[in-house]
């Protein structure tokens, strides 16, 4: 799992002359390293720090104009964490420059429940893929005729842009259409709350559980069969198998395909904004922050800084805390080797 | 006592072929549970792509028809999806895709290969640091991004233009490709190289006729997925473009139908078809290879 540590091994060199040559090996390799890497970091420092950072300092200026929540003119300027406050404490500036609470379905009394819906729809979807995902790798690691016409399938909802995946299963879930005909309802499924939250989770399911499989089905490949074969041999039935040998060792890849599915779920957008536009118990974050942007630009930098935020504490508990390392993983190791 | 001894044999051949055969029946259920979920999953997969197949070829009167197989076939929701009389420049959005994505995936690739090789070869201090910016930068969430974006873009006079689409791409699609390619390029015989200069070969003779051969394969599939990415990007483009520029996802999600306030599901399901269509022909073509690249970056 190592092999980062040593790639003159790896890249076929004879370790000799270690003591003498090393260091100065690793100077030299170093440099080349620096100039084949700096341009990527710099084009990365040009469309991702830059912009966070023009964010984060656009989010301290107050936005010029009326207040679209109560009608009032504010002035531009500095701002300090007013943008914040308006957000965290869904408080914007009533009649007279006093602060009152936003009222109900403006923007700024969303911020709130579009958290909540997006951890909702994470936790939600990443539950289900994960186990579908997990059942579906488990069938394609098994060895039957035919099993790349089902590698081929599932890679289908994987290749459809999610735009077009929000558009047929808003077909699907139309009033009149295949979902409450094959079903015998008449349910509004973009309608209302709860099927509406439905739609989008079924969508997303059949759109990103055979990545997540593909994931999972790699880290069950790495597994050695022997294992399994002593595991017989002893006399472990298929459940202490499974449960022994196969979830501890596909763990760390599973931890892996579990972190990137919720740090992709945490920022949602094309499924609810198309299906639903946001209706109904469907505005995310990500659509929040859409809609604030045709309203103020800096009170929409600091929804996004919020946002990331979010995002970046979720990814934070998951690597230090749930053992999820995907620098690790992707540094080094024995590859999944997928036949 | 012969006769005793014959008795025993029997019975215990009969006993063997009886085990035999449960195992056999045992070993024949397992497979067929394997068949019947796998033909479970591709169901699963494939019946939406179906039901939107079916219903691009359907006539405009019989949308909501539940008639699981082609009826009422006609081409007349295609030449609405591409009609410009509707404002539905669908051809015109292709181009655009194909542009900016591939002015995306070149520009990604331009950069990501030599930050692949850098990582995947050499040995340097600081490799963990850039490898966890690379994966932290594909994980980034687009609308950190898009607001200072289009501020900037509007102050410039960029907006709608094609630049100021393929610069916010290229935030996740650079990422995804050095990751890829550097475990790609792990996995690689670069000893090849050096048995290449050993037998007499120059340096740009090793590079020309060992390595590229070698690493083409997975510039190519690394290829494939950057442009994928590109071509279903929604957010940004939806945000930054403007009508001459839209791209695919954009247009499929504004589309207009014959009647103003009516959705016109056949066309867009279409529309649908023409954009996924080639999508779908590049993974089947290439599909281990595209399986291989997907978990290279992310399991090993």
């Amino acid at each position: 799992m190592s092999t980062h540590l040593d790639p003159a091994v790896k890249g076929g060199k004879a370790p000799d002359n270690k003591e003498v040559g090393a260091d100065r090996k690793e100077k030299t390799q170093g440099r080349l390293a620096a100039l084949l890497i700096t341009p990527t970091i710099v084009v990365l420092a040009i469309v991702i720090a830059y912009p966070v950072i023009d964010a984060i300092i656009m989010s301290l200026q107050q936005d010029e104009g009326l207040d679209p929540a109560t009608g009032t003119f504010v002035a531009g300027g500095f701002a300090g964490f007013a943008n914040y406050i308006h957000w965290l404490f869904q408080q914007c500036t009533g009649p007279g420059g006093v602060e009152v609470s936003c009222p109900p379905g403006t923007l700024g009394a969303q911020f709130w429940s579009a958290t909540g819906v997006t951890f909702f729809f994470t936790v939600v979807t990443v539950f289900f893929e994960t186990i579908l995902g997990f059942w579906m790798a488990v069938i394609m690691a098994r060895a039957f005729r035919g099993r790349s016409v089902l590698r081929a399938a599932v890679l289908v909802p994987w290749a459809i842009p999610t735009a077009v995946t929000a558009k047929l299963w808003f077909f699907i879930f139309a009033f009149d259409g295949i979902a409450n005909t094959l079903f015998n309802t008449s349910i509004l499924w973009t309608g209302s709350e709860g099927p509406a939250r439905a739609a989008i989770i079924i969508a997303d399911i059949w759109k990103t559980t055979p990545f997540m499989a593909l994931l999972i089905l790699a880290g069950l490949q790495m597994i050695p069969s022997d294992i399994y074969e002593a595991a017989k041999v002893d006399g472990a039935s298929t459940w202490q198998r499974f449960r022994m040998i196969t979830l501890p060792l596909v763990k760390p890849a599973l931890m892996v395909a579990i972190l990137f599915r919720v740090l992709d779920a945490m920022r949602m957008y094309d499924l609810p904004a198309i299906m639903t536009g946001g209706a109904n118990g469907t505005t995310t974050l990500s659509i929040l922050v859409v809609n604030q942007i045709r309203i103020g630009f800096n009170s929409a930098a600091a929804l996004s800084t919020i946002t990331f935020l979010i995002i970046f504490i979720v990814a934070f508990i998951f690597v230090r805390f749930l053992g999820a390392n995907a620098v690790e993983s992707a540094s080094g190791g024995a590859k999944g080797k997928l036949k | 006592m012969s006769t005793s001894t014959a008795t025993a044999t029997t019975t215990a051949d009969a006993r063997s072929a009886t085990a035999k055969g449960v195992a056999r029946r045992r070993a024949r259920w397992a497979s067929s549970r394997t068949y019947i979920s796998a033909a479970v999953i591709v169901i699963w997969c494939l019946l939406p792509f179906y039901w939107m197949v079916v219903t691009a070829f359907r006539e405009v009167g019989y949308t909501f028809d539940p008639t699981p197989f082609f009826t009422h076939v006609t081409w007349d929701n295609f030449a609405t999806a591409f009609s410009a009389d509707r404002g539905n420049h669908l051809e015109r959005a292709m181009l655009n895709s194909l542009f900016i994505s591939s002015v995306t995936t070149a520009v990604a690739l331009l950069f990501g290969v030599f930050a692949a090789y850098a990582l995947a070869r050499l040995n340097f201090r600081g490799k963990f640091l850039v490898l966890g910016i690379v994966l932290g930068a594909s994980m980034f969430p687009g609308v950190a991004i898009v607001t200072p974006l289009f501020q900037l873009f509007t102050d410039i006079n960029w907006t709608g233009t094609y630049q100021a689409l393929i610069i916010p791409n290229i935030s996740f699609v650079l990422p995804l490709t050095v990751y890829t390619l550097t475990s790609f390029f792990r996995e690689m015989p670069w000893e090849l190289e050096e048995a290449a200069r050993i037998d007499g070969c120059t340096a740009g003779q090793a590079f020309r006729k060992v390595i590229m051969p070698l690493a083409a394969p997975a510039v190519f599939t690394t290829a494939i997925l950057a442009f994928i990415a590109a071509w279903n990007e929604y957010l940004i483009a939806s945000i930054l473009s403007n009508d001459a520029t839209q791209t695919v996802t954009v247009a499929i999600a504004n589309f207009a139908g014959a009647q103003p306030h009516q959705e016109p599901y056949t066309a867009v399901m279409a529309a649908g078809t023409v954009v996924t269509i080639p999508l779908v022909v590049l993974v089947l073509i290439f599909q281990r290879k595209i399986v291989s690249g997907l978990t290279a970056g992310a399991v090993k």
